[in-house]
């Protein structure tokens, strides 16, 4: 199934998702040094982000995570790609710097309907996602 | 440039931008190491290693030490070294190091409806409100890219119709000194719940007064723009806009709120930056005296040297406390020096040194809280 969305953050990832239901601060809530969740309390609190579609509502949290997700990339512990539900400056720009592909506003309600551990291929560039079922 | 555009391109996208706007100055924020750590820092040094220059004035926030006094003034080594890389990053790009909230009182006063793209909550409120020019609340990495391609996405306060007032706010209590403006931009800061204030009322007020208001008003409720009847250039107030009163009950209550006791460790004057007028105030109070308790003015540099061609830093020091210039209390590392307790007559700081120490702040007039 292909979807459209809107285009965020250019270039195309494909990975296994991991999906939040929760809003992820990524200063403070990610070890820039390993991909692994660290915020007490969070949905994905012990998974690493490293190598998969990361999905989630949106960023919070303070606008230094734009830099860590820098700082994931130069690691080689980003997510290939982001699917947000609705995006926000943090995000966007933390997507941009690292150029993670990212995509956001998926048409149809199908930003609900990804499951946990489908194959899912981003478009950043054409702002479309595909995946399985 | 490429990616600056495209950080831009991306904002103007999710804010429903229709073009971009050209901006005159740019004001960065994200400066101090306290604030970035090691992830900005690493930004910045990506984007000069590839060439990122910055086509418009542009200049900084305060960093997170006085360049030139931090040894004598007890910042970490560590630390230092580290902000002076962040520093030399900014000025490799071109980015003038004025290490200030108070542009507007070194001589970058863009005129009204300038565009341009600042970044520190006060100087936006100050920028917006007392010089109508116009501004949204830029963040570290999308004032950068503003000052590399020399325009912001058109949205927000850079449209009328974003700057209209909604909430009529009654002053109907004699505002006596900053601290009284400073409470009074807390409560209604929390207040506004993303309105835009316009008050009535106030008969006079400083420039200093309103920079303390604007910056209060900011801190506690992340108001950007404000009017002020007969004071401010812009005077927009929607009908039937919400009325709200701040009279002597409402001034007390918050007087009450955000202050409180004890002996401080430090008296913190100067957020936003002290003005040469405050800085005055100071040593006029101090002169001759020996000081109980260590005392910083935070300023921007230009007005310290000025400061110091008046004597007034001199006199300061003399009776025990500083003049600190390119940082203040709020984004230096103030635990890391052993301070655990702090007086101040700004709203803003307040806010920010109640949430550092766990502790409520001594709160008054620089006449209140100066100890002998």
């Amino acid at each position: 199934m292909r979807v459209n969305g809107r285009s965020i953050s250019k270039g195309t990832g494909e990975g296994e998702a991991l999906v939040s239901k929760d809003a992820i601060s990524f200063f403070g809530g990610i070890d820039p040094k390993t991909g692994i969740v660290i915020d007490k309390g969070h949905c994905l609190e012990g998974k690493c982000i490293k190598g998969r579609v990361l999905v989630f509502p949106r960023g919070k949290g303070s606008t230094v995570g734009s830099y860590v997700l820098l700082q994931l990339k130069k690691n080689g512990c980003a997510p290939v790609a982001i699917i947000n539900e609705e995006a926000e400056p943090i995000i966007v720009v933390g997507a941009i710097i690292s150029s993670i592909p990212m995509v956001d506003k998926l048409e149809g309600g199908a930003y609900a309907k990804i499951k946990d551990g489908a194959r899912v291929k981003v478009d950043g560039t054409s702002g479309t996602a595909e995946m399985e079922g | 440039m490429r990616q600056s555009m495209e950080i831009l391109a991306a904002l103007g996208k999710i804010y429903g931008a229709a073009d971009m706007v050209p901006v005159t100055s740019v004001q960065v924020a994200g400066v101090s190491y306290k604030t970035i750590g090691d992830a900005g820092l690493e930004y910045l040094q990506d984007m000069v290693q590839k060439g990122a220059k910055v086509k418009v004035p542009t200049f900084l926030n305060p960093a997170g030490m006085d360049r030139e006094q931090w040894e004598a003034l007890r910042v970490p080594p560590a630390f230092a070294k580290k902000q002076l890389e962040i520093l030399d990053t900014f000025a490799e790009m071109g980015i003038g190091m004025t290490c200030t909230c108070t542009p507007y009182l070194v001589g970058i006063r863009p005129k009204q409806s300038e565009h341009i793209a600042w970044s520190e909550s006060s100087a936006i409120s100050f920028a917006n409100s007392v010089l109508g020019a116009r501004t949204n609340r830029e963040g570290g990495p999308s004032a950068l890219a503003a000052a590399i391609c020399g325009f912001t996405p058109n949205y927000g306060l850079h449209l009328d119709e974003n700057r209209v007032a909604n909430l009529l706010v009654k002053v109907e209590t004699e505002l006596k000194g900053t601290s009284d403006f400073g409470a009074m931009g807390a409560y209604i800061g929390e207040a506004a719940k993303g309105k835009t204030p316009a008050f009535v009322g106030v008969k006079a007020a400083s420039e200093d007064r309103l920079k303390s208001l604007g910056a209060s008003m900011a801190a506690w409720g992340s108001v950007a723009i404000y009017n002020m009847q007969g004071i401010t250039p812009e005077w927009n107030v929607v009908d039937g806009a919400e009325e709200i009163t701040f009279g002597a009950r409402e001034l007390a209550e918050t007087r009450e709120k955000i202050g409180g006791d004890g002996k401080p460790d430090m008296v913190a004057i100067g957020c936003p930056h002290a003005s040469l007028s405050e800085i005055e105030e100071v040593a006029v109070k101090v002169r001759g005296k020996k000081l109980a308790t260590k005392l910083w003015v935070c300023t921007a540099r230009k007005t310290k040297e000025a400061a110091d061609k008046a004597g007034f830093t001199q006199a300061i020091e003399q009776a025990g406390g500083n003049v600190v210039a390119d940082t203040c209390m709020v984004v230096c590392p103030l635990e890391e020096m052993g301070i655990k307790h702090a007086a101040c007559n700004s709203g803003k700081a307040a806010k920010y040194l109640t949430n550092m120490f766990k502790r409520k702040v001594v709160y008054g007039d620089v006449g209140d809280i100066i100890c002998e």
